[in-house]
């Protein structure tokens, strides 16, 4: 009982003194966030909740549409191109996640040592992600061409008849995995970033206690990497279930491989 | 084998890898030069010539003259600057109050902007253009321009990192001397965070120069159509000008690849993760 009565007075002698300041900051709070909270309310929230109330009507961009409840979705789930695509983006996200992080990290540790030249290679490394999407596209439609594409030219010159990639059913999916692992420039900057924060003094202490450079990278740098590789690997996440202009462009939205139509395509469509 | 020899190896090891990589990553922008260099008979010949024989330097200017490109190149600049600015006005600010200002529902509304960043723009770009649409603004570059003052999710989140790496005493320091919370932010923070702000405009900058889809949907007059649209004028039913293309795509690659060449150190000092764990 005591306790609970010097509790209760503390509190009153607190509260005065942190009540005020705290309300001056909140206010500095949201003016300073307004900007984003204003942008949060009208470029996302809207439109996102226009589209929650589009997907129960029949609207259509010319016509009004009127409500009709979940139809819309019962009709998607009997669809079987949803379902394909769904299983799509899956099989995309399943093989594209994983290996992004692997070739990401290796990556981003080569380009962490320091060697001559390193400006140049991080530039190099860039490269196909600072490129035009529609020239990228252009460029792996050519590239992966059965019949003159130079990725065919090159294993028909070690004897390997390639196979028609981007028309065929089975190895249209592996190419666009190919081509996206291909502008991994973003991610590998950020391992960039992760790398730089890890304190050089762990090294050099590893160094002392002789560790090989594999006990560095397992029990040094992986570890204090996780955090940049869980962030890489949500937004990955993310962008693989986004993708969307690269197959977009290359298969003109019905187009050849009909079976990578990801997800996407299909909601636009 | 004494450290020094091993060291050399290593070195030399790294650097052949490297090459190795780096040809893989460089080969297609090799070729897209290449191919802005070729007569159009060239280019789809078989083994590839590397080296285009004559150069064709006609190509860019014949580019130049195929579609208006300094009114696109004007337009491209417009809409890029105007929009990088705009980020790197309004998400440090947003940024900063999210990192070190206390308030309510600040948490709430840090989750609401992590999930934002998850929506992929398709959903909500039909009622966007719907508003846009209404007030008018479809058929003007307003639409991919002033979102970006209002924050952008992506930026604000790596600004927020980086500040709250940022000591607090320094913010504590200026509070005793009776500064407002708007002069520290100004003159204390700010200049600190440089370098992030340097990536978030350097990411902006990339993203709105070669973006494709914005100028598709909301840019219907072809006096203000971008670089990014230029390229797929090229595109007819005559067939594609591929040269002429990728002379225009060559033009529009190599400012930012100078721009990322000299700025990538002080960039990637710039983006720091100190704060998730």
């Amino acid at each position: 009982m005591a306790q609970v009565t010097t509790s209760t007075h503390k509190k009153t002698l607190i509260q005065p003194t942190l009540r005020k300041p705290l309300r001056k900051s909140s206010l500095n709070g949201w003016l300073f966030a307004s900007p984003w909270i204003i942008g949060l309310l009208l470029f996302y929230a809207y439109p996102l909740i226009s589209s929650m109330y589009y997907s129960l009507t029949t609207y259509s961009i010319l016509d009004a549409g009127e409500f009709v409840g979940f139809k819309n979705y019962t009709e998607l789930f009997h669809d079987e191109l949803f379902w394909k695509s769904i299983s799509n983006t899956i099989y995309f996200a399943v093989f594209f996640v994983p290996l992004s992080i692997l070739f990401g990290v290796s990556l981003a540790m080569m380009l962490n040592m320091k060697v001559k030249g390193l400006a140049i290679y991080r530039t190099i490394f860039f490269l196909p992600t600072l490129v035009p999407q529609v020239a990228l596209a252009v460029l792996w439609m050519w590239l992966l061409n059965p019949g003159f594409g130079l990725v065919n030219g090159m294993l028909d010159s070690v004897g390997i008849q390639g196979p028609n990639w981007l028309g065929s059913m089975n190895w249209s999916k592996p190419s666009l995995i190919l081509m996206s692992l291909w502008t991994i420039g973003q991610p590998v900057i950020i391992y960039l970033a992760g790398l730089g924060d890890i304190s050089e003094e762990y090294y050099e202490a590893a160094e002392v206690d002789g560790a090989s450079w594999f006990q560095k990278t397992r029990h040094i740098t992986l570890p204090l990497l996780t955090p940049v590789i869980f962030y890489n690997l949500v937004m990955g996440l993310i962008g693989a279930f986004q993708q969307f202009t690269l197959p977009y462009t290359m298969t003109q939205g019905q187009g050849t491989p009909a079976n990578s139509l990801t997800f996407l395509c299909h909601a636009y469509v | 084998m004494n450290a020094k020899v091993r060291k050399k190896v290593n070195v030399t090891f790294t650097h052949i890898i490297l090459i190795i990589v780096s040809l893989l990553f460089i080969l297609p922008f090799i070729w897209m030069v290449s191919t802005s260099l070729k007569p159009i008979t060239q280019v789809f010949t078989f083994p590839i010539e590397w080296i285009p024989d004559p150069f064709q330097w006609m190509n860019y200017l014949d580019a130049i003259e195929y579609i208006p490109f300094f009114t696109y190149l004007k337009n491209t600049v417009l809409i890029t600057v105007l929009s990088t600015l705009g980020v790197i006005i309004s998400c440090p600010l947003v940024a900063y109050s999210f990192a070190k200002l206390e308030w309510r529902g600040k948490n709430v509304l840090f989750v609401i902007t992590i999930a934002v960043m998850m929506i992929p723009s398709q959903v909500t770009m039909i009622p966007l253009f719907l508003l846009f649409n209404k007030i008018g603004w479809v058929g003007t570059p307003l639409p991919l321009i002033v979102p970006a003052f209002f924050g952008v999710p992506f930026s604000i989140f790596l600004l927020r990192q980086f500040f709250m790496g940022l000591p607090d005493a320094l913010r504590d320091a200026a509070k005793i001397d009776g500064a407002s919370e708007f002069r520290i932010y100004w003159q204390i923070m700010l200049p600190l965070a440089k370098p992030a702000i340097l990536a978030v405009g350097l990411f902006q900058f990339m993203g709105s120069w070669t973006d494709f889809m914005g100028p598709l949907l909301y840019l219907t007059d072809e006096a203000q159509y971008t670089l990014s649209l230029g390229l797929q004028q090229f595109q007819s039913q005559m067939g594609t000008e591929w040269g002429l293309m990728m002379a225009v795509a060559t033009m529009m690659t190599i400012p930012i690849i100078i721009l990322f060449f000299f700025l990538q150190k002080t960039f990637i000092k710039g983006i720091t993760f100190s704060g998730i764990k």
